[in-house]
C-alpha cells in the first residue's frame, strides 16, 4: 500500500522536473542500450572485427610488408598437405587431452583432501593456488631450468639418488618433450580445478552423506552415488573452460621448448606464430590459427548451451 | 581418543597427500630462489649438491637491477595492468549492469555474445590484431597493449559482475527510483556498493590475468623501453643459446611478488571470483 501511494506522487513530480528527453532516456531499453553501446562497441571493434579481418588475411597471400594477393583457400590446402600441420594438429590434441585428464583427477584428488578440517587450511589452499596466479611465462623460466640439459635438478637427483647413469634429456628427446610440457601445465592448471571442485564439494548438504551411510553406503559409493553426480556440473564447466585455454595454449610451450625438438611440441598457436611472425607469412599463418576455430567453436558452443541449461 | 588407527588414516588421507601436493605447487618457486642465490661457480658445476644454496649472494639481484631495465619494465608490467583494469571494469560494469537487471529486446542474445568474445582466445586474434595494432600507429608503445587487453578483461570482467548484480534484490533499486533517483543514480549509489565484493573480485582478476599476458605484449613491444616483465625477461636474458639463469630466476621470482602480495591480501576475493562463475553459475 505504502509504495503504490508513493509511486504516484513521486512519478507525477517527478514529469514535471524532468525535461522529456531525460524521460526518454530513464526508459528501460532505451537505458540499457545506452550503458551498453561502448563496451559493445568496443568488443566490435577489437574481438568481432579481427576475427572477420584474420578470415580474409587467411585467404591472402600475404608476406609481410607487401599488398595481399587473394588466393581462395589455397592456404588451407597448403595446410592440409603440410605433414608438419598434421603432426601439430596430433601434439595440440595430445597436449588437451593428457593435461585436462591429469589436471581434473589430479585436481579432484586434491579437493577430496583438502576437503577436510585441518589447521592453517586458508594459508595451505593460499598457497597450493600460486602455481595459478603468478604470471606463466615466469614459472615456465624455472620449470626450464628444472628440465635443464646439463643442470637439470632431476636429474641430479636421479644420478645421485637413484644411480642412475644415463640421464634423459627433459626437452630434447621428442615424447619427453611432449611430456614436459604437459606436466608443467598440469602444474599450472590443477589448483584451478582443485578450488573451484573444493568449492563444489562444499556446496553438497552433508545429510546426504549421513542418508547415505545409514543406507549402508562405504566410502566408495558415497562418492559414486553422492559426491561425484552433485559435483558433476561443476566439473563439467571447469572441465570445458580448461579445454578452451589448453587447446588454444601459446606462452607455455613457446618459452618451454618453442615447438621443438623437430615440431615435436608445436601447438596451433605457436606453429602459426612461427609462420607469421617468424617466417613473416601473416596469410598462411592466419590459417593455421584459424584451425583451431572449429574445435574451438563446438567447445564454445557445448559450453553455452550447457550454462543456459543449467 | 584418536586412536593409533585414526592417526594412520589422518596421516595417509590427509598429511602426506596434502604434503605432496604443496611441495610439487611451491617446488619451483623454492628453486627459483635458491638459484638466484647461487654464485655462478656454484650453479654452473655440477658437482655441488644443488638442492641448498652454500655461498649466497645478491650480486644477480644487483645485476637485474643495474644492467638491464628491469626497474622499467615493471613500471610498465603495472602501468598497463592498472589502467587495463581499470578500463575492463567500467566497461564490465556497463555491459554486466543492464544484462544482470534490466529486461529490453536483445539482451539474451548480447548475452551469449559477450560470453563468447571472453572464449576466444588471443592466438585466434594475434595475427589480424598485429596489423590492426600497426595501422593504428601504436607499435612499440604501452598504448597497444593497454588498448587489446581488454579484448579479454571486459567480457571476464562483465561475466562476473554479471552474477553479483544479479544477487542485489530489485526492491533495493525500486526504492531509489521511487525516491527521484535516476537509473544511473540508483546504480551508482546503491547497486555498485554492494557489489563491491564483486568489483574486487573482477578487479584482481583482470589485474593477474593482465600481468599474465604475453602473447601479444611479445608482439606489439619490440623496444626494451617498453616491454614488460615476462617479455624483457624472456627476450633479454635469452641472448641466442646464453642463459643468464641467476638473473633469469631473480626476474621471475621479483615478477611474481607483485601479483603474489595483491592476491595475498585478496585472495578470499580471487577464490570467490574463481568459483562463483563455475560453482553458482
Amino acid at each position: 500500500m505504502n509504495v503504490t501511494r508513493a509511486q504516484s506522487v513521486t512519478v507525477p513530480a517527478a514529469a514535471v522536473r524532468r525535461p522529456a528527453w531525460r524521460g526518454v532516456l530513464e526508459r528501460e531499453a532505451v537505458w540499457s542500450w545506452l550503458m551498453l553501446a561502448p563496451p559493445v562497441l568496443y568488443l566490435a571493434a577489437f574481438v568481432a572485427y579481427p576475427f572477420f579481418y584474420g578470415v580474409y588475411l587467411s585467404l591472402e597471400s600475404r608476406p609481410v610488408g607487401r599488398p595481399g594477393v587473394f588466393v581462395g583457400l589455397r592456404n588451407f590446402a597448403l595446410d592440409l598437405s603440410d605433414p608438419v600441420f598434421w603432426q601439430v594438429a596430433r601434439n595440440t590434441f595430445t597436449y588437451t587431452i593428457v593435461a585436462t585428464l591429469l589436471k581434473a583427477a589430479g585436481g579432484l584428488a586434491l579437493a577430496l583432501v583438502m576437503n577436510q578440517q585441518f589447521r592453517l587450511k586458508n594459508a595451505v589452499r593460499a598457497s597450493l593456488l600460486l602455481p595459478f596466479i603468478v604470471p606463466t611465462v615466469l614459472s615456465t623460466v624455472a620449470w626450464m631450468w628444472i628440465f635443464d640439459p646439463t643442470f637439470s635438478v632431476i636429474n641430479w637427483v636421479l644420478v645421485h639418488a637413484a644411480r642412475l647413469h644415463a640421464v634423459p634429456s627433459w626437452l630434447g628427446n621428442p615424447s619427453l618433450a611432449m611430456a614436459s610440457i604437459i606436466f608443467v601445465n598440469t602444474w599450472r592448471g590443477l589448483p584451478f580445478y582443485a578450488i573451484t571442485l573444493l568449492a563444489g564439494l562444499q556446496t553438497i548438504p552433508p545429510d546426504l552423506y549421513e542418508a547415505a551411510a545409514i543406507d549402508g553406503a562405504g566410502p566408495r559409493q558415497r562418492f559414486s552415488y553422492v559426491t561425484f553426480p552433485l559435483l558433476r556440473p561443476v566439473l563439467i564447466i571447469v572441465t570445458m573452460f580448461s579445454v578452451i585455454f589448453t587447446f588454444s595454449d601459446f606462452q607455455l610451450v613457446y618459452v618451454l621448448t618453442g615447438g621443438g625438438p623437430a615440431n615435436a611440441t608445436h601447438l596451433f598457436a605457436t606453429y602459426a606464430f612461427n609462420i607469421a611472425m617468424g617466417g613473416g607469412q601473416l596469410g598462411l599463418g592466419a590459417s593455421v590459427a584459424l584451425a583451431m576455430f572449429p574445435a574451438l567453436l563446438l567447445l564454445i558452443m557445448g559450453l553455452t548451451l550447457y550454462l543456459r541449461k543449467e | 581418543m584418536v586412536g593409533a588407527s585414526g592417526w594412520r588414516a589422518r596421516a595417509f588421507g590427509l598429511y602426506l597427500p596434502l604434503a605432496g601436493f604443496v611441495v610439487f605447487a611451491l617446488f619451483p618457486f623454492y628453486w627459483m630462489l635458491i638459484t638466484s642465490l647461487k654464485p655462478n661457480q656454484e650453479l654452473y658445476n655440477p658437482q655441488i649438491m644443488p638442492l641448498v644454496v652454500h655461498h649466497p649472494t645478491l650480486k644477480h639481484y644487483a645485476d637485474l637491477l643495474t644492467q638491464t631495465q628491469f626497474l622499467r619494465w615493471t613500471y610498465n608490467t603495472m602501468a598497463v595492468a592498472v589502467v587495463s583494469t581499470a578500463a575492463s571494469l567500467v566497461l564490465g560494469v556497463m555491459a554486466a549492469y543492464p544484462l544482470a537487471r534490466m529486461r529490453f529486446p536483445g539482451a539474451a542474445v548480447l548475452a551469449v555474445g559477450i560470453a563468447t568474445t571472453y572464449l576466444v582466445p588471443q592466438t585466434l586474434l594475434f595475427i589480424p590484431m598485429a596489423e590492426i595494432v600497426d595501422r593504428l600507429g601504436l607499435g612499440d608503445t604501452l598504448g597497444s597493449v593497454m588498448l587489446t587487453y581488454p579484448t579479454f578483461l571486459v567480457p571476464f570482467c562483465a561475466w562476473l559482475l554479471m552474477g553479483y548484480f544479479k544477487s542485489v534484490p530489485r526492491e533495493l533499486e525500486e526504492a531509489a527510483r521511487i525516491d527521484g533517483a535516476s537509473r544511473w543514480q540508483a546504480m551508482v549509489r546503491v547497486v555498485l556498493p554492494i557489489s563491491t565484493p564483486g568489483l574486487l573480485s573482477a578487479g584482481i582478476f583482470a589485474f593477474t590475468l593482465s600481468q599474465n599476458e604475453f602473447l601479444y605484449a611479445l608482439i606489439f613491444l619490440t623496444k626494451t623501453s617498453v616491454r614488460t616483465v615476462p617479455v624483457g625477461a624472456i627476450a633479454e636474458l635469452i641472448r641466442g643459446d646464453v642463459f643468464y639463469w641467476g638473473q633469469l630466476m631473480a626476474a621471475a621470482l621479483l615478477g611474481c611478488v607483485p601479483v603474489a602480495f595483491i592476491y595475498s591480501f585478496f585472495v578470499e576475493h580471487y577464490v570467490g571470483g574463481l568459483t562463483s562463475g563455475s560453482v553458482k553459475t
